[in-house]
């Protein structure tokens, strides 16, 4: 199916636990004092910000490459859905698209580039930032 | 013409928090990623050490498949074999920090245990009767299947060492059938215990020794 990458290592998701738990949030994103509202509105990088290509982009980050395949059967949705979403991060420079022939089969790869990584890592920061800022604000 | 009707509208509800829509946008990642990550941290070395092992209990464990002996010896190889795997896996599995969730340890528990359970309870049952020389076919052809499927969440080549291993398991289940006529019950013997050995201990150092060259360790 998927080929890891050495380098999906380096995306990590911080413990959200059943509860909801974060831990605590990642470097430098959000300055303190900065509202929660404000790191949205200006920072949160919308194009990946929708369910299924925040969906996409996860996946690859623990993927080498994911086949369009693969990545229709994890997102349980349609071929004109993911394909429509894939255009709009390929367009971005979010990921590479590899297109070969498993004997007469076209096949379509994916894989996340070094910008898709920075905007997913970019992204988790923005919400753990939220989460942060919400909690010292009831505290 | 008929004057429109005003939309009415619900009693508002309070919408849901920006840290738990955050906390549901992390949730939803971090499943994401278990899903579709894989469990890239079986030792090759470790699979290797296996082989080893199984070829150290073939040497000891003599060819009288009735004989207690060579029962235990397989047995306790087999034990050895599990504790080496575990403890190689979960070393490399921190070197490398590969991920490993309690989800994905699930998958790959309900993946490779039905299998092994099933040849457990089916040894019981040959040992019962007296089946003996269908332990080792049988060992390697439920053994095959687990890996396989335990495989499926792993990298390409242990799925691959999964089916050779039920093909050789096919073979030397057939085997005291086809020769039952023409070898006599010693020489029988002989030849499955050293499918098993060819199996537990050739199969593991080959696809041990390819697996720590590709994937490290």
């Amino acid at each position: 199916m998927a080929r890891r990458s050495s380098a999906a290592r380096a995306v990590k998701v911080r413990g959200v636990g059943p509860a909801g738990n974060a831990e605590a949030p990642a470097r430098g994103v959000a300055a303190p004092g900065t509202g929660p509202s404000d790191a949205t509105a200006t920072d949160l990088d919308r194009l990946i910000h929708e369910r299924i290509r925040l969906g996409i982009v996860s996946a690859l980050a623990v993927n080498e490459s994911l086949s369009f395949n693969d990545l229709k059967a994890l997102m349980a949705t349609t071929d004109g859905n993911l394909s429509v979403h894939a255009r709009k991060l390929e367009d971005a420079g979010y990921i590479s698209c590899h297109k070969s022939f498993e004997g007469r089969m076209p096949k379509t790869d994916y894989a996340l580039t070094t910008a898709g990584r920075r905007a997913l890592e970019r992204y988790l920061g923005h919400m753990e930032a939220i989460i942060k800022v919400t909690r010292e604000g009831r505290q | 013409m008929t004057a429109r009707q005003p939309l009415k509208l619900e009693s508002p509800q309070d919408p849901p928090a920006l840290s738990d829509r955050a906390i549901d946008n992390l949730r939803f990642i971090r499943e994401t990623m278990e899903r579709a990550g894989s469990f890239t941290a079986i030792s090759g070395r470790g699979i290797a050490y296996t082989g080893l092992i199984a070829l150290g209990a073939y040497a000891v464990s003599g060819n009288d498949l009735g004989a207690p002996r060579w029962l235990s010896a397989w047995i306790t190889a087999a034990l050895l074999a599990l504790i080496t795997s575990v403890v190689a896996t979960y070393r490399k599995a921190r070197l490398t920090e590969a991920p490993f969730s309690d989800a994905l340890a699930r998958k790959l528990a309900l993946a490779f245990l039905p299998a092994l359970i099933t040849g457990a309870v089916i040894t019981a049952v040959a040992l019962r009767a007296g089946w003996f020389v269908a332990l080792p076919g049988v060992w390697l052809i439920m053994y095959g299947a687990a890996v396989m499927a335990g495989g499926a969440l792993s990298t390409p080549i242990v799925p691959v060492m999964g089916a050779t291993f039920m093909l050789l398991g096919a073979v030397t289940l057939g085997a005291p059938v086809v020769l039952a006529t023409s070898w006599a019950e010693p020489a029988r013997q002989a030849l499955l215990n050293a499918l098993m050995a060819l199996g537990f201990g050739g199969f593991h150092l080959l696809f041990g020794v390819a697996i720590a060259r590709r994937h490290g360790g």
